[in-house]
Order: C-alpha cells, then sequence, then structure tokens
C-alpha cells in the first residue's frame, strides 16, 4: 500500500465520521464543529486532486467565512438545542431506508459505468505549482468573465437581502 | 495517483449523507449545514472529474458554487433570524404557515 492510498483512506474516514457526528449531535455548536473538520478534510481531497486555489477557497470561505457566520447565528438564538417534541414516528426508519436506497442507486450507477483501474494521470507535483494557479486565473478572468462579473452582483443582492430582511420595521422595535 | 471512483465513492457516500440530514434532522440550522454537506460533494465530484479529464473548467464551476453557497448562506440565516424573531422558536414543525 503506497503512501497516498493510506492518506486517503484516513481522510475519508475522517471525513465520513465527522459526517454522521454533525447527522447525530444533538447540540448544534458540536455539528458545526464536526462540519468544518469535515470542510477541511474535502480541502485535503482538493490539494490531492491538484486543485489548491480550490482548497484554499473551500478553507478560507466555507470553513471559515461560512461556518463562522453559522456558529454567530447559533449562539446570537441560543438555539444549541431544541426541546424533545413529537417527531413522526416513521419518519427517521423511512428516510434511513430511502437515504440506502439513494445510496445503493448511486453506487450501482458508480460500478456499472466506471472502470475502477483507470487511474488519474501523473503525480500532483507540477499541478501543485504557482503556475497551476496563474493558470486558473487566466481562465476565470478572460473565459469566464461575465460570470465573475455577475457573481459580484449575486453576493451585492444577497447582502442587502439579508440586511432587508433582519431590519426591523418602523413602531415594531 | 488514486483511481478517479475512489473520489466518486466519498462524494455520493457524504452527498447521502445530507440528504439523510435533511430528512432526519428538525433542527433548520442543522438542515442548513447538510444542505452544504451535499454542495461540497457535488464540488468534490467536479474537481476529481476536472483531474480525470484534464480541465480546469471544473474547477471554475466549483469556485462560482463556493460563491453562491455563500450568497445562500447568508439570505438563509437571515430568515432563520427572522422567524424566531416572530416564533420564538426555530423548530421545522412550527413553520406551518406562510403568515408571520
Amino acid at each position: 500500500m503506497d503512501f497516498t492510498l493510506i492518506l486517503f483512506i484516513v481522510l475519508a474516514a475522517v471525513a465520513v465520521l465527522t459526517a454522521i457526528g454533525m447527522l447525530v449531535s444533538r447540540n448544534a455548536v458540536y455539528a458545526a464543529l464536526f462540519l468544518v473538520l469535515n470542510f477541511a478534510t474535502v480541502a485535503i481531497f482538493y490539494l490531492m486532486l491538484g486543485a489548491p486555489f480550490i482548497a484554499m477557497a473551500q478553507v478560507t470561505v466555507y470553513a471559515g467565512a461560512i461556518m463562522v457566520l453559522f456558529l454567530f447565528v447559533i449562539m446570537l438564538l441560543g438555539a444549541e438545542k431544541l426541546p424533545k417534541g413529537g417527531v413522526l414516528p416513521w419518519q427517521r426508519p423511512l428516510a434511513i431506508g430511502l437515504a440506502a436506497v439513494l445510496l445503493a442507486e448511486a453506487g450501482y450507477l458508480l460500478f456499472q459505468r466506471i472502470q475502477m483501474t483507470t487511474e488519474l494521470a501523473g503525480p500532483g507535483l507540477e499541478v501543485n505549482s504557482v503556475e497551476a494557479v496563474r493558470t486558473l486565473g487566466l481562465a476565470l478572468f478572460n473565459q469566464y468573465l461575465l460570470p465573475f462579473e455577475v457573481t459580484s452582483v449575486l453576493l451585492l443582492v444577497a447582502m442587502i437581502g439579508a440586511i432587508v430582511l433582519t431590519k426591523k420595521e418602523k413602531g415594531e422595535a | 495517483m488514486l483511481p478517479l471512483t475512489y473520489y466518486l465513492v466519498i462524494s455520493a457516500i457524504l452527498f447521502v449523507l445530507g440528504a439523510l440530514g435533511v430528512l432526519i434532522r428538525r433542527n433548520p440550522l442543522i438542515i442548513f449545514m447538510s444542505v452544504e454537506l451535499m454542495l461540497n460533494a457535488a464540488n468534490l465530484a467536479f474537481v476529481a472529474f476536472a483531474r480525470s479529464f484534464d480541465v480546469l473548467t471544473g474547477q471554475i464551476f466549483v469556485f462560482f458554487v463556493i460563491a453562491v453557497a455563500a450568497a445562500e448562506v447568508a439570505v438563509g440565516l437571515a430568515l432563520i433570524v427572522v422567524i424566531f424573531r416572530t416564533k420564538h422558536s426555530i423548530d421545522v414543525d412550527l413553520m406551518s404557515s406562510l403568515k408571520g
């Protein structure tokens, strides 16, 4: 077993266990912290796949900004724990059954269509260089310039929307 | 390097766990986190395919997905804050009427 495979198996185990931990933890703060760890392992997957820019964006935007926003709202609302209420009794078994069906479908498609043995080309040495980020930036600012600018408008609209939604109306205060 | 299938399998597992979280949890914050988990699984598949076919487009699409996810989280969390302010709870079972 070479080093890459061992690294992959360890990271995959961490990713799956943290995702399960997020699902079962009663406390929303723990769930958020599990998800941060999950995002970090996915960022290392990106590095293994030769996508250093995406890995760094994952760490700063997802594990950094988005999860901090989540933790901020959880603590602002004091909504770490929900009181145990009357849950639909058949909901959980049905959901787990449907998830198993989804996983079976995905696995069937994967193993039917793709050969297990085709390895990805080359080690990620030269792809994890400054040159890779340079190429990505050139593509982003030449071929994909319009979508990039539209993204900035989208972020502006989301920011204004969030402010308008949470603003107290006059006389309501 | 590892076969493409390994990355697709871990992506599929993470996506299914995210979908399961949306179905079984009643805390909208955790449902939201599960949606983020599903987006991440899709991103992982994108990057794996981009590496496999040796094109950059997959990585650029992931960049846009990350930007859209950031916008979505900002608006979604604002909605949750407003719902908490009117109903004093964020249990999804209580969100059964459109009137505020």
